[in-house]
Protein backbone atom coordinates (compact mmCIF):
# COMPACT_ATOMS: atom_id res chain seq x y z
CA UNK A 1 0.00 0.00 0.00
CA UNK A 2 1.25 3.30 -1.15
CA UNK A 3 1.55 5.34 2.41
CA UNK A 4 0.42 9.43 2.18
CA UNK A 5 3.77 11.54 2.37
CA UNK A 6 3.43 14.13 5.05
CA UNK A 7 2.23 16.71 2.39
CA UNK A 8 -0.35 15.32 1.19
CA UNK A 9 -1.90 14.15 4.72
CA UNK A 10 -1.22 17.93 5.66
CA UNK A 11 -4.99 19.03 4.65
CA UNK A 12 -6.41 15.94 7.25
CA UNK A 13 -4.31 17.02 9.72
CA UNK A 14 -5.53 20.76 9.68
CA UNK A 15 -9.02 19.51 9.68
CA UNK A 16 -8.22 17.29 12.52
CA UNK A 17 -6.47 19.89 14.47
CA UNK A 18 -9.56 22.00 13.55
CA UNK A 19 -12.18 19.46 15.04
CA UNK A 20 -9.47 18.90 18.20
CA UNK A 21 -9.64 22.91 18.55
CA UNK A 22 -13.21 22.92 18.38
CA UNK A 23 -14.11 20.09 20.99
CA UNK A 24 -11.20 21.25 23.35
CA UNK A 25 -12.06 24.93 23.05
CA UNK A 26 -16.15 24.28 23.78
CA UNK A 27 -15.14 22.16 26.48
CA UNK A 28 -12.80 24.45 28.35
CA UNK A 29 -15.15 26.79 28.72
CA UNK A 30 -17.50 24.63 30.17
CA UNK A 31 -15.02 23.45 32.23
CA UNK A 32 -14.12 26.89 33.60
CA UNK A 33 -17.91 27.99 33.98
CA UNK A 34 -18.85 24.68 36.21
CA UNK A 35 -15.61 24.73 37.36
CA UNK A 36 -15.84 28.10 38.58
CA UNK A 37 -18.99 27.51 40.22
CA UNK A 38 -17.79 23.97 42.07
CA UNK A 39 -15.14 25.01 42.93
CA UNK A 40 -16.30 28.34 44.78
CA UNK A 41 -18.97 25.99 46.15
CA UNK A 42 -16.66 24.05 47.49
CA UNK A 43 -14.84 26.37 50.00
CA UNK A 44 -18.22 28.31 50.99
CA UNK A 45 -19.44 25.12 52.52
CA UNK A 46 -16.00 23.31 53.56
CA UNK A 47 -15.37 23.90 57.44
CA UNK A 48 -14.44 27.49 58.04
CA UNK A 49 -15.51 28.60 54.85
CA UNK A 50 -18.41 31.73 54.64
CA UNK A 51 -20.97 29.30 54.56
CA UNK A 52 -20.25 26.08 56.00
CA UNK A 53 -22.54 23.04 55.18
CA UNK A 54 -20.41 19.78 56.31
CA UNK A 55 -23.11 17.38 54.83
CA UNK A 56 -23.26 19.32 51.20
CA UNK A 57 -19.73 19.69 51.52
CA UNK A 58 -18.47 16.04 52.41
CA UNK A 59 -21.46 14.54 49.43
CA UNK A 60 -20.49 16.98 46.47
CA UNK A 61 -16.35 16.09 47.37
CA UNK A 62 -17.35 12.56 47.29
CA UNK A 63 -19.09 12.87 44.00
CA UNK A 64 -16.13 15.08 42.46
CA UNK A 65 -13.74 12.59 43.88
CA UNK A 66 -15.67 9.50 42.50
CA UNK A 67 -15.20 11.35 39.02
CA UNK A 68 -11.99 11.66 39.23
CA UNK A 69 -11.11 8.37 40.03
CA UNK A 70 -12.23 6.97 36.81
CA UNK A 71 -9.29 6.79 34.35
CA UNK A 72 -10.96 8.76 31.21
CA UNK A 73 -11.41 6.22 29.03
CA UNK A 74 -13.93 4.40 30.83
CA UNK A 75 -15.64 7.96 31.56
CA UNK A 76 -15.67 8.21 27.97
CA UNK A 77 -17.27 4.95 27.13
CA UNK A 78 -19.46 5.04 30.58
CA UNK A 79 -21.04 8.65 29.45
CA UNK A 80 -21.76 7.90 26.22
CA UNK A 81 -25.74 7.36 27.21
CA UNK A 82 -25.44 11.17 28.74
CA UNK A 83 -23.51 11.91 25.40
CA UNK A 84 -26.39 10.90 23.15
CA UNK A 85 -29.27 12.60 25.28
CA UNK A 86 -27.60 16.04 25.36
CA UNK A 87 -25.98 16.23 21.74
CA UNK A 88 -28.35 13.29 20.23
CA UNK A 89 -25.23 11.53 19.19
CA UNK A 90 -22.03 9.40 20.85
CA UNK A 91 -19.94 9.95 17.68
CA UNK A 92 -17.98 13.56 16.21
CA UNK A 93 -16.08 16.15 17.59
CA UNK A 94 -19.43 17.69 19.00
CA UNK A 95 -20.29 15.04 21.23
CA UNK A 96 -17.10 14.58 22.82
CA UNK A 97 -17.30 17.94 24.32
CA UNK A 98 -19.52 16.45 26.88
CA UNK A 99 -17.34 13.66 28.19
CA UNK A 100 -14.07 15.88 27.90
CA UNK A 101 -15.98 18.58 29.79
CA UNK A 102 -17.30 16.52 32.10
CA UNK A 103 -13.85 14.64 32.97
CA UNK A 104 -12.05 18.24 33.64
CA UNK A 105 -14.94 19.80 35.66
CA UNK A 106 -13.99 18.06 38.72
CA UNK A 107 -10.45 18.14 38.50
CA UNK A 108 -10.68 21.98 37.70
CA UNK A 109 -13.29 22.53 40.80
CA UNK A 110 -10.61 21.07 43.16
CA UNK A 111 -7.85 23.44 41.16
CA UNK A 112 -10.30 26.01 41.83
CA UNK A 113 -10.81 25.36 45.21
CA UNK A 114 -7.25 25.11 46.04
CA UNK A 115 -6.62 28.58 44.21
CA UNK A 116 -9.34 29.96 46.45
CA UNK A 117 -7.68 28.14 49.95
CA UNK A 118 -4.59 30.27 48.94
CA UNK A 119 -5.94 33.40 49.73
CA UNK A 120 -5.46 34.99 53.11
CA UNK A 121 -8.43 34.21 55.47
CA UNK A 122 -7.63 38.32 56.35
CA UNK A 123 -8.78 39.53 53.01
CA UNK A 124 -11.91 38.02 52.76
CA UNK A 125 -12.45 38.97 56.80
CA UNK A 126 -11.60 42.12 55.58
CA UNK A 127 -14.09 42.27 53.32
CA UNK A 128 -16.68 40.98 55.90
CA UNK A 129 -16.03 43.24 58.38
CA UNK A 130 -16.66 46.00 55.60
CA UNK A 131 -20.03 45.17 55.64
CA UNK A 132 -19.71 42.52 52.28
CA UNK A 133 -22.11 40.01 51.53
CA UNK A 134 -20.98 36.41 50.45
CA UNK A 135 -21.90 36.98 47.01
CA UNK A 136 -19.67 40.28 47.01
CA UNK A 137 -16.76 38.35 48.58
CA UNK A 138 -16.86 35.92 45.98
CA UNK A 139 -17.21 38.15 42.92
CA UNK A 140 -14.95 41.29 44.68
CA UNK A 141 -12.67 39.09 46.82
CA UNK A 142 -12.16 35.80 46.42
CA UNK A 143 -11.75 35.36 42.15
CA UNK A 144 -9.44 38.16 41.77
CA UNK A 145 -7.30 37.62 44.20
CA UNK A 146 -7.17 33.97 43.25
CA UNK A 147 -6.90 34.89 39.61
CA UNK A 148 -3.44 34.12 38.68
CA UNK A 149 -3.85 30.64 40.48
CA UNK A 150 -7.40 29.80 38.52
CA UNK A 151 -5.02 30.95 35.25
CA UNK A 152 -2.21 28.64 36.37
CA UNK A 153 -4.78 25.97 36.78
CA UNK A 154 -6.79 26.53 33.71
CA UNK A 155 -3.77 26.28 31.73
CA UNK A 156 -3.09 23.06 32.99
CA UNK A 157 -6.78 21.97 32.25
CA UNK A 158 -6.43 23.33 28.99
CA UNK A 159 -3.22 21.40 28.39
CA UNK A 160 -5.26 18.12 30.03
CA UNK A 161 -8.33 18.54 27.84
CA UNK A 162 -6.24 17.99 24.69
CA UNK A 163 -4.39 15.03 26.12
CA UNK A 164 -8.09 13.99 26.88
CA UNK A 165 -9.65 14.50 23.33
CA UNK A 166 -6.92 12.40 21.81
CA UNK A 167 -8.87 9.50 24.11
CA UNK A 168 -12.04 10.70 22.69
CA UNK A 169 -10.63 10.58 18.94
CA UNK A 170 -10.55 6.49 19.71
CA UNK A 171 -13.99 5.60 20.36
CA UNK A 172 -14.93 8.40 17.54
CA UNK A 173 -14.05 11.71 18.61
CA UNK A 174 -12.31 12.91 15.36
CA UNK A 175 -9.17 15.19 15.94
CA UNK A 176 -5.66 14.91 16.05
CA UNK A 177 -5.63 12.10 18.40
CA UNK A 178 -8.11 10.10 15.80
CA UNK A 179 -5.71 10.97 13.04
CA UNK A 180 -2.69 10.05 14.84
CA UNK A 181 -4.14 6.34 15.71
CA UNK A 182 -5.30 6.20 12.12
CA UNK A 183 -1.88 6.89 10.27
CA UNK A 184 0.61 6.21 13.10
CA UNK A 185 -0.86 2.82 14.55
CA UNK A 186 -3.33 1.75 11.96
CA UNK A 187 -0.81 2.44 9.05
CA UNK A 188 2.30 2.61 10.59
CA UNK A 189 2.79 5.81 8.36
CA UNK A 190 5.62 7.13 11.11
CA UNK A 191 6.70 10.64 8.94
CA UNK A 192 2.74 11.45 9.31
CA UNK A 193 2.49 10.68 12.67
CA UNK A 194 5.52 12.61 13.49
CA UNK A 195 4.11 14.96 12.09
CA UNK A 196 1.37 15.24 13.79
CA UNK A 197 3.00 14.93 17.61
CA UNK A 198 4.70 17.97 15.86
CA UNK A 199 2.08 19.74 15.54
CA UNK A 200 0.41 18.86 19.32
CA UNK A 201 4.21 19.51 20.88
CA UNK A 202 3.25 23.21 19.14
CA UNK A 203 -0.26 23.75 20.52
CA UNK A 204 0.68 22.36 23.80
CA UNK A 205 3.49 24.97 23.85
CA UNK A 206 1.56 27.58 22.48
CA UNK A 207 -0.99 27.42 25.40
CA UNK A 208 1.40 26.97 27.40
CA UNK A 209 3.44 30.11 27.29
CA UNK A 210 0.45 31.68 26.68
CA UNK A 211 -1.05 31.10 30.31
CA UNK A 212 2.35 31.51 32.10
CA UNK A 213 2.33 35.13 29.70
CA UNK A 214 -0.42 35.84 31.26
CA UNK A 215 0.00 34.58 34.86
CA UNK A 216 3.25 36.72 34.96
CA UNK A 217 0.96 39.91 33.60
CA UNK A 218 -0.82 39.16 36.96
CA UNK A 219 1.96 39.04 39.23
CA UNK A 220 1.62 42.20 40.79
CA UNK A 221 -1.23 40.38 42.64
CA UNK A 222 0.17 38.11 44.58
CA UNK B 1 -19.67 55.12 71.87
CA UNK B 2 -19.26 51.73 72.36
CA UNK B 3 -20.41 49.79 74.92
CA UNK B 4 -18.84 46.23 75.83
CA UNK B 5 -20.87 44.45 78.29
CA UNK B 6 -20.00 41.65 80.26
CA UNK B 7 -18.44 39.95 77.31
CA UNK B 8 -17.17 36.47 76.91
CA UNK B 9 -15.83 34.03 74.13
CA UNK B 10 -15.28 30.29 74.93
CA UNK B 11 -13.62 28.45 72.60
CA UNK B 12 -14.21 24.46 72.48
CA UNK B 13 -11.22 22.42 70.65
CA UNK B 14 -11.62 18.55 71.30
CA UNK B 15 -12.84 18.69 74.51
CA UNK B 16 -10.73 21.67 75.66
CA UNK B 17 -12.33 24.62 76.56
CA UNK B 18 -10.56 27.80 76.42
CA UNK B 19 -11.84 31.20 77.99
CA UNK B 20 -9.77 33.73 76.08
CA UNK B 21 -12.20 36.59 76.89
CA UNK B 22 -13.59 36.47 80.21
CA UNK B 23 -16.23 38.46 81.41
CA UNK B 24 -15.07 41.96 79.45
CA UNK B 25 -17.06 45.08 80.12
CA UNK B 26 -15.75 48.36 78.76
CA UNK B 27 -16.98 51.84 77.71
CA UNK B 28 -15.35 53.99 75.25
CA UNK B 29 -16.71 57.73 74.92
CA UNK B 30 -17.48 58.74 71.21
CA UNK B 31 -13.75 60.83 69.82
CA UNK B 32 -11.84 58.77 72.52
CA UNK B 33 -8.47 56.78 71.23
CA UNK B 34 -8.27 54.31 73.63
CA UNK B 35 -6.19 51.36 73.87
CA UNK B 36 -5.75 47.92 75.20
CA UNK B 37 -2.49 46.78 76.22
CA UNK B 38 -1.68 43.26 76.67
CA UNK B 39 0.87 40.34 75.71
CA UNK B 40 0.14 37.98 72.96
CA UNK B 41 -2.09 35.10 74.10
CA UNK B 42 -4.02 37.52 76.60
CA UNK B 43 -7.38 38.09 74.22
CA UNK B 44 -7.26 40.94 72.74
CA UNK B 45 -7.49 40.48 69.57
CA UNK B 46 -10.23 37.98 70.33
CA UNK B 47 -11.74 40.90 72.24
CA UNK B 48 -11.63 43.14 69.29
CA UNK B 49 -12.72 40.59 66.78
CA UNK B 50 -15.71 40.57 69.05
CA UNK B 51 -16.06 44.06 68.54
CA UNK B 52 -16.96 43.84 65.15
CA UNK B 53 -18.63 40.53 65.40
CA UNK B 54 -15.79 38.32 63.44
CA UNK B 55 -16.22 36.24 66.60
CA UNK B 56 -19.29 36.10 67.97
CA UNK B 57 -19.35 36.24 71.40
CA UNK B 58 -20.95 32.98 73.69
CA UNK B 59 -22.08 35.32 76.13
CA UNK B 60 -22.40 39.53 76.60
CA UNK B 61 -23.36 42.53 74.08
CA UNK B 62 -21.52 45.07 72.36
CA UNK B 63 -23.52 48.39 71.20
CA UNK B 64 -21.58 50.81 69.00
CA UNK B 65 -23.99 54.34 68.72
CA UNK B 66 -26.83 52.61 70.85
CA UNK B 67 -27.07 49.45 68.09
CA UNK B 68 -26.72 46.27 70.16
CA UNK B 69 -24.70 43.95 67.25
CA UNK B 70 -24.82 40.76 68.53
CA UNK B 71 -28.43 39.66 68.42
CA UNK B 72 -28.45 41.62 64.68
CA UNK B 73 -29.85 39.73 61.97
CA UNK B 74 -26.86 39.30 58.97
CA UNK B 75 -28.73 41.76 57.21
CA UNK B 76 -28.10 44.64 59.79
CA UNK B 77 -24.98 43.38 60.82
CA UNK B 78 -23.97 43.97 57.18
CA UNK B 79 -24.99 47.57 57.19
CA UNK B 80 -23.77 48.07 60.78
CA UNK B 81 -20.76 47.23 60.19
CA UNK B 82 -19.90 49.94 57.67
CA UNK B 83 -19.91 51.98 60.38
CA UNK B 84 -17.09 50.65 62.14
CA UNK B 85 -13.78 50.71 60.14
CA UNK B 86 -10.78 47.95 60.92
CA UNK B 87 -7.26 48.48 60.55
CA UNK B 88 -5.27 45.16 60.39
CA UNK B 89 -1.86 44.26 61.39
CA UNK B 90 -1.03 42.44 58.03
CA UNK B 91 -2.87 45.34 56.41
CA UNK B 92 -5.14 42.92 54.17
CA UNK B 93 -5.16 44.98 51.08
CA UNK B 94 -6.77 43.33 48.37
CA UNK B 95 -3.89 42.96 45.70
CA UNK B 96 -5.81 42.63 42.62
CA UNK B 97 -6.84 46.22 43.07
CA UNK B 98 -5.30 49.57 42.84
CA UNK B 99 -4.49 51.86 46.03
CA UNK B 100 -7.64 53.58 44.77
CA UNK B 101 -9.87 50.65 44.29
CA UNK B 102 -8.77 49.28 47.65
CA UNK B 103 -10.32 52.93 49.26
CA UNK B 104 -12.97 52.52 47.41
CA UNK B 105 -14.26 49.03 48.14
CA UNK B 106 -16.56 50.08 51.13
CA UNK B 107 -18.28 52.35 48.97
CA UNK B 108 -18.65 49.75 46.16
CA UNK B 109 -20.21 47.29 48.28
CA UNK B 110 -22.90 50.09 49.36
CA UNK B 111 -23.44 50.86 45.98
CA UNK B 112 -22.24 54.60 46.26
CA UNK B 113 -21.98 56.39 42.22
CA UNK B 114 -18.70 56.24 40.79
CA UNK B 115 -18.49 60.08 40.74
CA UNK B 116 -18.79 60.09 44.66
CA UNK B 117 -16.42 57.19 45.14
CA UNK B 118 -14.20 58.89 43.15
CA UNK B 119 -13.97 62.35 45.10
CA UNK B 120 -13.81 60.47 48.25
CA UNK B 121 -11.29 58.40 47.33
CA UNK B 122 -9.57 61.59 46.62
CA UNK B 123 -10.21 63.14 50.08
CA UNK B 124 -8.52 60.18 51.55
CA UNK B 125 -5.83 59.72 49.28
CA UNK B 126 -4.86 63.24 50.39
CA UNK B 127 -5.51 62.39 54.48
CA UNK B 128 -3.49 59.65 54.27
CA UNK B 129 -0.85 61.12 51.65
CA UNK B 130 -0.79 59.10 48.78
CA UNK B 131 -2.29 60.78 46.30
CA UNK B 132 0.37 60.20 43.88
CA UNK B 133 0.18 56.41 44.25
CA UNK B 134 -3.56 55.94 43.70
CA UNK B 135 -2.67 53.48 40.61
CA UNK B 136 -0.06 51.69 42.19
CA UNK B 137 -0.71 48.38 43.47
CA UNK B 138 -0.50 47.47 46.95
CA UNK B 139 2.30 44.91 46.37
CA UNK B 140 4.54 47.86 45.04
CA UNK B 141 4.16 49.54 48.08
CA UNK B 142 6.04 49.82 51.42
CA UNK B 143 4.92 48.80 54.59
CA UNK B 144 3.89 52.11 55.85
CA UNK B 145 2.06 53.07 52.50
CA UNK B 146 0.15 49.60 52.56
CA UNK B 147 -0.76 50.85 55.96
CA UNK B 148 -1.95 54.23 54.82
CA UNK B 149 -3.98 52.76 52.36
CA UNK B 150 -5.68 50.54 55.14
CA UNK B 151 -6.22 53.53 57.12
CA UNK B 152 -7.71 55.19 54.13
CA UNK B 153 -10.20 52.13 53.05
CA UNK B 154 -11.46 51.83 56.77
CA UNK B 155 -12.37 55.58 56.92
CA UNK B 156 -13.45 55.66 53.37
CA UNK B 157 -17.69 55.10 54.17
CA UNK B 158 -17.45 57.40 56.95
CA UNK B 159 -17.20 55.54 60.00
CA UNK B 160 -18.08 56.31 63.43
CA UNK B 161 -15.47 53.39 65.08
CA UNK B 162 -12.04 52.68 64.05
CA UNK B 163 -10.65 49.51 65.46
CA UNK B 164 -6.74 48.67 64.70
CA UNK B 165 -5.78 45.75 65.52
CA UNK B 166 -2.03 45.12 66.26
CA UNK B 167 -1.89 48.19 63.17
CA UNK B 168 1.26 48.92 63.92
CA UNK B 169 3.13 45.56 64.96
CA UNK B 170 4.44 45.03 61.72
CA UNK B 171 6.22 48.62 61.40
CA UNK B 172 9.65 49.78 62.06
CA UNK B 173 9.74 52.43 64.94
CA UNK B 174 9.90 55.39 62.60
CA UNK B 175 6.81 54.08 60.58
CA UNK B 176 5.32 53.01 63.89
CA UNK B 177 5.20 56.63 64.44
CA UNK B 178 4.16 58.09 61.86
CA UNK B 179 1.24 55.75 61.57
CA UNK B 180 0.00 56.48 64.80
CA UNK B 181 0.25 60.27 64.22
CA UNK B 182 -2.18 59.80 61.40
CA UNK B 183 -4.18 57.65 63.88
CA UNK B 184 -4.28 60.51 65.77
CA UNK B 185 -4.93 63.34 63.10
CA UNK B 186 -7.55 61.23 61.68
CA UNK B 187 -9.16 61.33 65.37
CA UNK B 188 -9.15 64.94 65.70
CA UNK B 189 -9.98 65.90 62.30
CA UNK B 190 -13.23 63.48 62.08
CA UNK B 191 -14.22 62.87 65.60
CA UNK B 192 -13.78 58.93 65.43
CA UNK B 193 -13.51 56.56 68.48
CA UNK B 194 -10.40 54.67 68.31
CA UNK B 195 -9.90 51.37 69.99
CA UNK B 196 -6.68 49.35 69.29
CA UNK B 197 -5.01 46.78 70.31
CA UNK B 198 -1.22 46.32 70.86
CA UNK B 199 1.29 44.95 72.82
CA UNK B 200 3.54 47.47 72.67
CA UNK B 201 2.98 50.16 75.77
CA UNK B 202 5.10 52.87 73.09
CA UNK B 203 1.61 53.17 71.30
CA UNK B 204 -0.39 53.57 73.87
CA UNK B 205 1.76 56.39 75.45
CA UNK B 206 2.05 58.19 72.08
CA UNK B 207 -1.37 58.59 71.11
CA UNK B 208 -4.43 56.97 73.43
CA UNK B 209 -6.61 58.90 76.19
CA UNK B 210 -7.95 55.61 77.95
CA UNK B 211 -6.16 52.15 78.53
CA UNK B 212 -6.62 48.95 79.33
CA UNK B 213 -4.82 46.28 80.27
CA UNK B 214 -5.57 42.96 79.38
CA UNK B 215 -4.09 39.60 81.51
CA UNK B 216 -5.36 35.64 80.97
CA UNK B 217 -8.79 37.14 78.64
CA UNK B 218 -9.78 39.66 81.70
CA UNK B 219 -9.34 43.52 81.30
CA UNK B 220 -7.03 43.33 84.82
CA UNK B 221 -7.84 47.38 84.48
CA UNK B 222 -8.89 50.29 82.83
CA UNK B 223 -9.14 54.22 82.82
CA UNK B 224 -8.38 57.10 81.49
CA UNK B 225 -4.73 57.59 80.62
CA UNK B 226 -4.04 60.36 83.41
CA UNK B 227 -5.56 58.76 86.46
CA UNK B 228 -4.12 55.15 85.98
CA UNK B 229 -0.67 57.25 85.64
CA UNK B 230 -1.72 58.72 89.07
CA UNK B 231 -2.43 55.36 91.08
CA UNK B 232 1.03 53.80 92.23
CA UNK B 233 -1.04 50.68 92.72
CA UNK B 234 -1.81 50.60 88.57
CA UNK B 235 0.10 47.88 86.95
CA UNK B 236 -1.20 49.52 83.40
CA UNK B 237 1.24 52.54 84.58
CA UNK B 238 4.15 50.34 85.43
CA UNK B 239 3.84 48.94 82.06
CA UNK B 240 3.68 52.71 80.57
CA UNK B 241 6.41 54.27 83.05
CA UNK B 242 7.79 51.20 84.48
CA UNK B 243 9.20 52.44 87.69
CA UNK B 244 11.28 49.42 88.45
CA UNK B 245 11.61 46.30 90.95
CA UNK B 246 11.59 46.90 94.36
CA UNK B 247 15.30 47.22 95.64
CA UNK B 248 17.06 45.49 98.64
CA UNK B 249 16.78 48.96 101.07
CA UNK B 250 14.69 49.74 103.51
CA UNK B 251 11.19 49.22 102.60
CA UNK B 252 10.59 51.80 105.44
CA UNK B 253 11.95 54.50 103.57
CA UNK B 254 10.60 53.80 99.84
CA UNK B 255 8.49 56.19 98.37
CA UNK B 256 6.78 56.03 94.80
CA UNK B 257 6.24 59.50 93.14
CA UNK B 258 4.15 60.00 89.81
CA UNK B 259 3.68 63.52 88.41
CA UNK B 260 3.33 65.15 84.93
CA UNK B 261 4.95 67.80 83.10
CA UNK B 262 4.35 71.07 85.56
CA UNK B 263 5.96 69.31 88.01
CA UNK B 264 9.19 67.43 86.20
CA UNK B 265 10.54 70.76 85.27
CA UNK B 266 10.79 71.83 88.83
CA UNK B 267 13.28 71.01 91.24
CA UNK B 268 10.69 69.33 92.93
CA UNK B 269 12.55 66.85 95.18
CA UNK B 270 15.52 68.97 96.65
CA UNK B 271 13.11 71.50 97.47
CA UNK B 272 11.43 68.43 99.57
CA UNK B 273 14.44 67.85 100.91
CA UNK B 274 15.70 70.92 102.01
CA UNK B 275 12.37 71.65 103.16
CA UNK B 276 11.87 68.87 105.21
CA UNK B 277 15.48 68.04 106.26
CA UNK B 278 15.97 64.75 104.91
CA UNK B 279 18.20 63.44 101.81
CA UNK B 280 16.12 61.75 98.62
CA UNK B 281 18.06 59.62 96.46
CA UNK B 282 15.91 58.24 93.40
CA UNK B 283 16.26 54.35 93.05
CA UNK B 284 14.52 53.76 89.58
CA UNK B 285 12.07 55.27 87.62
CA UNK B 286 11.42 56.69 84.17
CA UNK B 287 10.35 59.69 82.34
CA UNK B 288 8.14 59.24 79.44
CA UNK B 289 6.53 61.13 76.97
CA UNK B 290 2.70 60.74 77.10
CA UNK B 291 0.26 62.13 75.31
CA UNK B 292 2.48 64.70 74.07
CA UNK B 293 3.19 65.44 77.78
CA UNK B 294 6.26 64.53 79.60
CA UNK B 295 5.13 62.33 82.55
CA UNK B 296 7.91 60.26 84.95
CA UNK B 297 7.23 58.05 88.31
CA UNK B 298 10.31 57.49 90.33
CA UNK B 299 10.96 54.84 93.21
CA UNK B 300 12.83 57.15 96.02
CA UNK B 301 14.28 56.15 99.41
CA UNK B 302 14.66 58.39 102.20
CA UNK B 303 17.52 59.07 104.12
CA UNK B 304 15.01 58.29 107.43
CA UNK B 305 12.02 57.37 107.74
CA UNK B 306 9.02 59.38 108.15
CA UNK B 307 6.77 59.40 111.23
CA UNK B 308 3.38 60.30 111.21
CA UNK B 309 3.29 64.33 111.13
CA UNK B 310 6.59 64.10 108.79
CA UNK B 311 4.94 61.74 106.72
CA UNK B 312 2.31 64.00 106.41
CA UNK B 313 4.38 67.22 105.03
CA UNK B 314 6.36 65.27 102.99
CA UNK B 315 3.18 63.96 100.88
CA UNK B 316 1.86 67.04 101.44
CA UNK B 317 4.53 69.49 100.09
CA UNK B 318 4.64 66.98 96.79
CA UNK B 319 1.19 66.74 96.22
CA UNK B 320 1.00 70.90 96.56
CA UNK B 321 3.76 70.30 93.62
CA UNK B 322 1.25 68.25 91.83
CA UNK B 323 3.69 65.13 92.54
CA UNK B 324 1.38 61.91 93.31
CA UNK B 325 3.46 60.41 96.77
CA UNK B 326 2.56 56.85 97.69
CA UNK B 327 3.94 53.61 99.55
CA UNK B 328 5.11 50.92 96.99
Amino acid sequence: MNQKSPVEALPELLAALAETGWMCSIAFLATVVFGIACGVALRLTAPGGLRPHRAFYQVFGAIINVVRSLPFLILLIALIPVTRWIVGTAYGPTAAIVPLALGAIPFFARVVENALLEIPQGKIEAAQVMGASTRQIVWKVMLPEALPGLVAGATLTFVMLIGYSAMAGTIGGGGVGDFAIRYGYQRFNTPVLLLSIAALVLIVQAIQTTGDLIVRSLSHRR
Amino acid sequence: MIVVDSVTKVYENRGMTVTAVDDVSLTVGSGEIHGILGRSGAGKTTLLRCLNLLERPTSGTITVDGLELVGLSDADLRSARQRIGTVFQHFNLFHARTVSDNIAFPLEITGVGRSERRARVAELLDLVGLTDRANAFPSQLSGGQKQRVGIARALAAHPSVLLCDEATSALDPATTEQILDLIKVVNETTGVTVVLITHESGVVRRICDSAGLMEDGRLVESGRLADLLADPGSRLAEQLIPVGRPTDSEPSVEYILSFRSESATEPVLSHASRELGLDVSILSGSVEQVGGRTAGRLRVALSRPLDGPDHDRFVGFLAAQGVMVSRP
